[in-house]
This record gives structure tokens, C-alpha cells and sequence, in this order.
């Protein structure tokens, strides 16, 4: 079984859209949605819920204020600046428990949170693995720990070859999350300055996991001495370039009409894509693990 | 007045929203460009700011010293992190899962456990031409953001304009660096992929209690589902930006929509005219 995860640094550079095309494209495979965030591959594959799960997580600190006698201690150690007037504020405590621990009245205890979901759905190109981090919530990391495990499960239950995940944007700690372990990362990028200066974080980040990397780059003729200087730096760093897709209205149509772009045109953009996954399936098979 | 730029999902415009409404404002007033996107900031990129002065970024985690450490396991027991294990006459501290709460060092009965600073990033502050700006990075392969982005918004000048970038998403550091804003701006573009999490930042902002309005960035191809959004859930939609090949190809070289193309400028003095109206109607009516 190889794992693929999809990352950029930069977000909107065309993960979603290259995952939907690779969801169409691989046979065997089970796909996970990682952006725990903002999961928006669901509405490419037009999933039937099958199972929903609770995501519990974390605690945060509750003040009783009929104990509470006004001293100070919790305030005063508080390092996340999350209690003002004897009161939690919600979205700063990172559940840590000093307060709880130091109180002189025991006036503070910890309550357990319900951080989000987490989904197993069917879809017509397999089985996906979504979730949905509560708004506002910390732990997304874990979460995404949550939906590559239950990824696992499903591909080794049912003897699947892929495991194909469309990761969250960044380089902290979901993406750190998504990437660990992962057989592959196909990092999506564009030939903008701000594209190439994320692509470079997190093919630090590829490099500091240990996971090899191939790179992607979406609407190349946007700007081709950009995409030239991409190319370069890849190959100074030993980094294959995997696939190069022209910039086409027809990718935002064919997330408005919600299917994956390789199955609603068969102009360039599919034909680059359904070639890139073809170069992804050698190296896969060639045992970058 | 601080005016945070989110999206929830990435990649809509927020960078170009935030730079050129700041280099808009600068040419008569007070303001500073914070850039929160620690993970992968990108401001500087367009602003080409002289930085004139850094600092290192680190949290506090534990030093244990043995030879007073007892092997008790209460700061294993403490941790809500896991980040410390007590392991026969072992301690084990793993900094990377260190939150830097403190609770161990203060809880532990014999005093063994101090702390010693482990950085995770940076923070620069500079200007570009009469802007002022600040960012921070964070270091590759750490995890935690939102200790990074404190220490950039510590730097906040709130007698002036703060705008800040924040960084995609919904999750803690989305909170980090949107709270204490006194109004957000959230950039979407017209797909599914865009009216989804701008459903998901509008859920952010309002469990913030902060006011936010929509930009609508690439206006050409997509669908009306965002205006649809917008009309019924009463949310303005203070400026729309069309699909402009010319402004893509200025971003992708690293130049800010107001310096490519000047006339923009009034349409960046506008919004923060609308935004500042009902910032005040706000604050008018919370006194009443």
C-alpha cells in the first residue's frame, strides 16, 4: 500500500483539484481529505455519508465562580492569557490545567471537548475519510492523525494500493501531521513569487520528515520564466517535476459543476494530469518507500 | 483600528487584499502591516520592506535536574501534552510536543525542573517606504504557530491603522490572529470550493464576536452561489476584483495590485472608508 499526500505551503494553488483527478484516475485507493480545516474535496466526489464520528479532544478550564475567592493565582500563571476577570476565555486556554492544578478553592476543573467530526463516506471512486475540526478548535494535527489511521484501516481491510490525501495548506502542525510517515508528497505549486517562496518551506519540511518529494506546476504559463526557475531549482535539489498544467477556465467550471476536471473536459489540463499520474504510479512502483 | 484579512480557504487574495490596502493607506497616515501567515508568509515579497530589527521567538521547556529530581512522574502526571515521561530513573522531556504551559516546573515537589528557551521562529520588523511592517516565521519543521504570531502582534502600534494577514484556515492560529481585531475582511472567491469555507470563517468571526464584511476576489468564471450567501446571511460585500490575466500575472511577479495598477488605489481607500462607518455605527450603538 503507498500513501500519496498532496501539499503546497501556498493555499490555492490546485491540491483539491489535482486530488479530485487523482481519486478518478488511481484504481484501488482509498482517499483522505487532511485540510481538517476547510475540506473541500467532498464536493468533487459527492459522497454518501456513511458513518459519522466524534472527535474528542483537548479540555479546556471552567471557572465555578461561587467557589472562586478572587485570588489571582490562575491569572497570574496563565501563560496563554486566556483568563481576565476570573473568567476562561474560550479560544485561548490550550487546555494545559495549571490553573486547575494551583487553585487554592478547587473552584476550576477541566471539561473534555468535542473538537469536531470525522466521516467515512462512499463515493463512486472508493471509500473517503473526511472530518471537520469545530470551529475555532485547537488539535487539528490530531485529527488528521485520526483520518490517515482510519485511511489505513480501510486500505489494508479492503487490500487497496493507494492511499491518495489532499493535505491542509501551511507547513505547521496539520501539515506536519499529514506528511509523516507518507510514501510520497506531491507538492502542488504555481509560478508566482509567493508559490516558489512556499514551495521551498515545504520542501524543507518534506526534507526534515524524510519523505521524498515530487512537484507539480499548476497554470505554468502563467509566468514560464517563473516556471523555468521552478524547474531549475527542482533539479538542483534532485526533485523530479512530475507534471506541468496549463492555466484553464475549465478547472473552476468543473468545480462549479462538481466533478473532477479529468472527467469534465478532455482539453490539455486533463491530458497533463492523467500523464502525471502516470509518472506518480512508475514512482510509486519503483518503491520511493 | 485593526482590520484582520482571513479566507478560510487558501489562495483567494488575501496577501493582495492586505498589501495593497496597506500601501494604500500609507500615503497619509499612520499604519503597519502585520504579516500572521507564519507558516508561509508572503507580504514581504510584494513590499520588499527594509528590515531594520529582529528578535528569536522560543517557548519555555523543561530542563530537569537530576540530581534533585525524585523520579515522583508529577510533572508526567501534569503534562497535558504528553510532553514529559518518567520512565523508572528516567525523565524523558520531549520538547516538541512542549506547549510551555509551565505546569511542571511549578508543580514539581523537589524544584528540579526549570526551563530553558527553545526557539521555534522569528519575528522581523522593518518598513516599506512610509509603511510599517512586521512578520514572523515560523521555523521549518516545527509545529506550533500560534506562539509566533503572539509575538508579531505584540508589535502592533494600535495608535495608527494594523492591518493584518492571517493565515487559511478556522483553527488556533486563524484565532491567534484574527481575535482583538476590531473588524475582518473575508476574501472568497465565487466556487463551491470558496462559498464552503467562507461559510466556515463566517462561523469563526461570529464566535469571535468580530464584524466582518467580503471581498470577492476573480469575478468572471464560478457560479453566484457567494452573492446568493452574502444577500441572505446580510453580509456586505464591500469590493469585487475581476479575473484580470494583467493582475494575476503582477501578482506572480511579486507586485502589489495598488503599485501595477495605481487606479486601484481609490477602490482600497473606499473599502476602508466602509469598513471604518461600520466599525463607528458599532461602537455608537454598543453605547446606547
Amino acid at each position: 500500500m503507498k500513501e500519496v499526500v498532496v501539499l503546497s505551503g501556498k493555499g490555492g494553488t490546485g491540491k483539491t483539484t489535482i486530488v479530485g483527478s487523482l481519486a478518478a484516475l488511481a484504481e484501488r485507493k482509498v482517499l483522505a481529505d487532511c485540510d481538517v480545516d476547510a475540506a473541500d474535496l467532498y464536493l468533487l466526489l459527492g459522497p454518501a455519508h456513511k458513518q459519522t464520528n466524534e472527535f474528542w479532544s483537548g479540555q479546556v478550564a471552567h471557572v465555578d465562580a461561587d467557589k472562586c475567592n478572587q485570588c489571582g493565582l490562575c491569572q497570574d500563571l496563565c501563560r496563554f492569557d486566556a483568563i481576565h476577570e476570573f473568567r476562561v476565555e474560550e479560544v485561548s486556554c490550550e487546555g494545559c490545567g495549571l490553573c486547575s492544578q494551583v487553585c487554592p478553592t478547587e473552584a476550576i476543573s477541566m471539561k473534555e471537548t468535542m473538537a469536531g467530526h470525522w466521516y467515512v463516506s462512499d463515493t463512486r471512486y472508493g471509500p473517503l475519510v473526511h472530518a471537520r475540526l469545530g470551529i475555532a478548535q485547537e488539535n487539528s494535527g490530531k485529527l488528521v492523525a485520526v483520518v490517515r489511521q482510519e485511511a489505513k484501516r480501510l486500505a489494508r481491510e479492503q487490500a487497496l494500493d493507494y492511499i491518495i490525501s489532499d493535505g491542509p495548506p501551511g507547513i505547521g502542525c496539520p501539515v506536519i501531521s499529514s506528511l509523516s510517515g507518507a510514501g510520497l508528497a506531491l507538492l502542488v505549486t504555481e509560478p508566482s513569487l509567493s508559490g516558489m517562496h512556499d514551495l521551498d518551506r515545504v520542501l524543507g519540511v518534506c526534507r526534515h520528515f524524510g519523505v521524498p518529494a515530487a512537484v507539480c506546476i499548476n497554470k505554468y504559463d502563467l509566468n514560464e520564466e517563473n516556471t523555468a526557475r521552478i524547474e531549475r531549482q527542482c533539479l538542483s535539489q534532485g526533485v523530479q517535476i512530475v507534471g506541468r498544467v496549463p492555466f484553464d477556465n475549465v478547472v473552476t467550471e468543473s468545480i462549479v459543476q462538481g466533478v473532477p476536471v479529468v472527467e469534465y473536459s478532455d482539453d490539455d489540463v486533463a491530458r497533463e494530469i492523467k500523464q502525471m499520474w502516470r509518472r506518480l504510479a512508475v514512482m510509486l512502483a519503483n518503491g520511493t518507500n | 483600528m485593526i482590520v484582520s484579512v482571513a479566507s478560510g480557504k487558501g489562495g483567494t487574495g488575501k496577501t493582495l487584499v492586505a498589501t495593497s490596502l496597506a500601501l494604500s493607506l500609507s500615503d497619509d497616515r499612520e499604519v503597519q502591516l502585520l504579516d500572521c501567515d507564519v507558516e508561509e508568509p508572503n507580504d514581504h515579497v510584494f513590499l520588499q520592506p527594509e528590515i531594520t530589527g529582529s528578535k528569536a521567538v522560543s517557548i519555555p521547556v523543561p530542563r530537569v535536574d537530576e540530581a534533585r529530581c525524585t523520579y515522583c512522574g508529577k510533572c508526567a502526571q501534569v503534562c497535558a501534552y504528553h510532553a514529559i515521561a518518567v520512565l523508572g530513573n528516567h525523565v524523558l522531556p520531549f520538547p516538541q510536543l512542549c506547549h510551555g504551559c509551565g505546569a511542571c516546573s511549578y508543580l514539581c515537589p523537589e524544584k528540579a525542573i526549570t526551563e530553558e528557551h527553545r526557539q521555534v521562529g522569528v519575528v522581523e520588523w522593518g518598513h516599506s517606504g512610509a509603511l510599517g511592517f512586521v512578520q514572523g516565521k515560523l521555523a521549518v519543521g516545527e509545529a506550533m504557530a500560534p506562539p509566533v504570531i503572539r509575538e508579531v502582534k505584540r508589535c502592533a502600534n494600535r495608535d495608527g491603522a494594523v492591518i493584518i494577514d492571517v493565515p487559511p484556515g478556522t483553527s488556533c492560529p486563524v484565532v491567534e490572529a484574527i481575535k482583538d481585531s476590531d473588524f475582518c475582511l473575508l476574501v472568497t472567491e465565487p466556487t463551491p470550493f470558496g462559498l464552503n469555507d467562507l461559510v466556515l470563517a463566517v462561523e469563526t468571526v461570529t464566535k469571535l464576536g468580530i464584524p466582518c464584511a467580503v471581498v470577492l476576489n476573480r469575478v468572471g468564471v464560478g457560479d453566484l452561489g457567494v452573492e446568493e450567501y452574502c444577500r441572505q446571511e446580510r453580509i456586505p460585500v464591500l469590493l469585487t476584483i475581476p479575473l484580470d490575466m494583467e493582475i494575476a500575472r503582477l501578482y506572480s511577479r511579486g507586485i502589489a495590485l495598488v503599485a501595477g495598477m495605481p487606479q486601484w488605489k481609490s477602490s482600497f481607500l473606499e473599502l476602508f472608508g466602509r469598513i471604518t462607518e461600520i466599525v463607528d455605527e458599532r461602537s455608537r450603538s454598543s453605547k446606547r
